[in-house]
């Protein structure tokens, strides 16, 4: 990667003259309309007015505010799920619809501080249900086959940022792997910090014990420089840890590939994995080791955590105060609620009610919901013991290249959960990952997955540096 | 332990707990989908023993968080009301069906 095509060399010049920024937001302006226009969908809302005016406040700008600033001028495009003050921000979903927040998230609150434009909301899964971003009305196409999927359920913000040709970095979110897995389906890079690094604040949940904001570049240099404005502890957010992020790289000895996880990828997943990896091999000390319990166990356990906290963050969509309303004239609470959740939930959204609601019923919770918060207890566990001898673990992001919508519509639900097999179990254990471009098979990205130690983020910078190295 | 039975009826009693109206149509799809999730995915959790651990309801430890409890600038009643449509709300609240 040259330096002068990181958007931290962006920044830089664009403090020394401001016709750069102007310029470069233009052409991100034009790749989104025209991206509209092919009907690409990534884009769930735009509003050019908005980064017009952003642009006027950026230019009064003094040079002692300048000088801190490390997203000067900087587009970014935000995942549909996290709230920008007046802008629409409805997850995904129809019953969201309209729904303009009061306020920033607090993720949006930094990077405003440290001097970004906020473009634009990008496509996705409803609410982040999905591995495809295809449970919504607007569904993004894959830049490298518009026949084929970006991968969820961060699939805009993946799909822009392999789209354009400009400086923009996106801000994706991810609860069992919804950054990594459109990065790898889109040749991008995908950072997902420790769970608690980033402030959920002003993120429409979907699971809260698993949610983590995180950030896709087209390098990891632009990945590791948003993740560095948006990290820190936040008052507003008790999960948050006491630990901030500064880009800088980790020393790796020695890196193992997991391979449970490998043995059930595609075969030309693995040959491509393979082929990277024997490169890698010139950097690092690379072994063999095996995750037993997670290949077999994280799906289920993840599942039943991700949907019973889902159906619980979901009950409060009732048609009320935001979003979708209906007509309550002459109707019961039971009937409007009922009424207006049916209509505007999709599928995959009250499939996942329904397990939820069902995993936390009187009767089952002890045998579903707590079994699983336990098994993950030995999940992570497994994970601690295999980091006591390595620093990095490696597999293919995802089993397989980016599928054919067609391909999609033929899966069941369960096969569907099942192509998260390599990116849901860091994200049940909280721990950080990196999915970083490791060649093509048939002209379609094919990414490698890093997972650290927790809160060793540099230790995926050192990964993605290396990742980059021709 | 025993395991219950995944039938459309079960579904729907769950389906109306969590507020959805299934209509057949959709019962005749869920109820396979569900059943097998339930039986092949979920229920794989029995094969392993986990009864001595502790649960992890957090991925990474977490020590009571607590902070100063104070007033704040808060939104104004009128911006509280900002996304709620006309015909819902009155004399500054929020208008819902009715309860009882």
């Amino acid at each position: 990667m040259k330096r002068e095509e990181t958007v931290n060399f962006f920044a830089e010049e664009a403090k020394k003259n401001f016709s750069k920024v102007a310029e470069n937001a233009q052409k991100i302006i034009a790749e989104i309309q025209n991206s509209e226009k092919k009907k690409l969908n990534y884009i769930e809302t735009f509003d050019g007015g908005s980064v017009l005016a952003q642009l006027k406040e950026l230019e009064k700008w003094d040079e002692n505010k300048k000088k801190k600033a490390k997203l000067f001028g900087v587009p970014i495009t935000v995942k549909d799920c996290i709230c920008v003050k007046g802008m629409e921000s409805k997850a995904g979903s129809r019953i969201l619809k309209g729904y303009k927040p009061l306020f920033d998230a607090t993720v949006i609150e930094k990077a405003r501080k440290e001097g970004a434009i906020i473009v634009a909301k990008t496509t996705q899964d409803e609410f982040g249900f999905g591995t495809f971003s295809t449970n919504t009305e607007k569904v993004p196409k894959n830049p490298f086959d518009n026949e084929r999927s970006c991968g969820g359920s961060s699939g805009g913000a993946a799909g822009f940022t392999s789209h354009t040709k400009n400086f923009h970095i996106a801000l994706g979110q991810s609860t069992g792997g919804s950054i990594a897995c459109p990065a790898s389906f889109c040749g991008a890079t995908g950072i997902t910090p420790t769970y608690g690094l980033v402030s959920r604040y002003g993120l429409i949940d979907y699971a809260n014990s698993m949610d983590k904001i995180g950030s896709i570049g087209r390098n990891v240099d632009d990945a590791a420089l948003l993740l560095e404005t948006i990290a820190g502890k936040d008052e507003k957010d008790s999960t948050t840890l006491d630990a901030g992020f500064v880009v800088n790289e980790g020393a790796i000895r020695k890196v193992a590939l997991v391979t449970d996880f490998f043995e059930n990828c595609d075969e030309k997943v693995q040959k491509a994995t393979m082929a990277k990896i024997k490169k890698l091999k010139e950097f690092f000390e690379i072994e063999e080791v095996s995750l037993p319990l997670n290949v077999k166990y994280a799906l289920a356990a993840y599942y039943i955590i991700a949907t019973g906290e889902a159906s619980t963050n979901l009950a409060k969509l009732s048609g009320l105060r935001y979003g979708v309303q209906g007509n309550v004239e002459g109707k019961h609470f039971d009937e409007y609620f009922s009424e207006i959740r049916s209509a505007n939930f999709t599928d995959e959204a009250k499939r996942r009610i329904i397990l939820g609601t069902f995993a936390r019923m009187s009767g089952y919770r002890d045998a579903y919901y707590l079994k699983a918060m336990k098994v993950r207890t030995k999940l992570i566990n497994e994970f601690k013991k295999a980091f006591l001898k390595y620093d990095l673990l490696l597999n293919p992001t995802m089993p397989v290249v980016a599928p054919k919508f067609s391909e999609i519509e033929k899966l069941t639900p369960l096969q569907n959960y099942a192509m998260d097999l390599c990116t849901v179990p860091a994200n049940l254990a909280g721990l950080p990952h990196i999915s970083c471009n490791a060649g093509f098979v048939g002209g379609l990205p094919v990414g490698l997955m890093a997972t650290a130690p927790h809160l060793k983020e540099r230790n995926l910078v050192s990964f993605g540096k290396v990742m980059e190295i021709e | 332990m025993a395991k219950v039975e995944v039938t459309k009826e079960l579904i729907r009693r769950v389906a109306q707990n969590a507020h959805l109206n299934l209509s057949e149509q959709e019962l005749e799809k869920f109820a396979p989908q569900i059943k097998e999730i339930i039986l092949d995915s979920f229920d794989r959790l029995d094969e392993i023993d986990a009864a001595d651990e502790k649960p992890s309801f957090q991925p990474v430890e977490m020590q009571n968080v607590f902070r100063k409890d104070g007033p704040k600038k808060c939104l104004t009643q009128e911006e509280a009301l900002g996304n709620a449509k006309k015909e819902l709300k009155e004399k500054g609240y929020f208008k819902g069906p009715k309860v009882l």
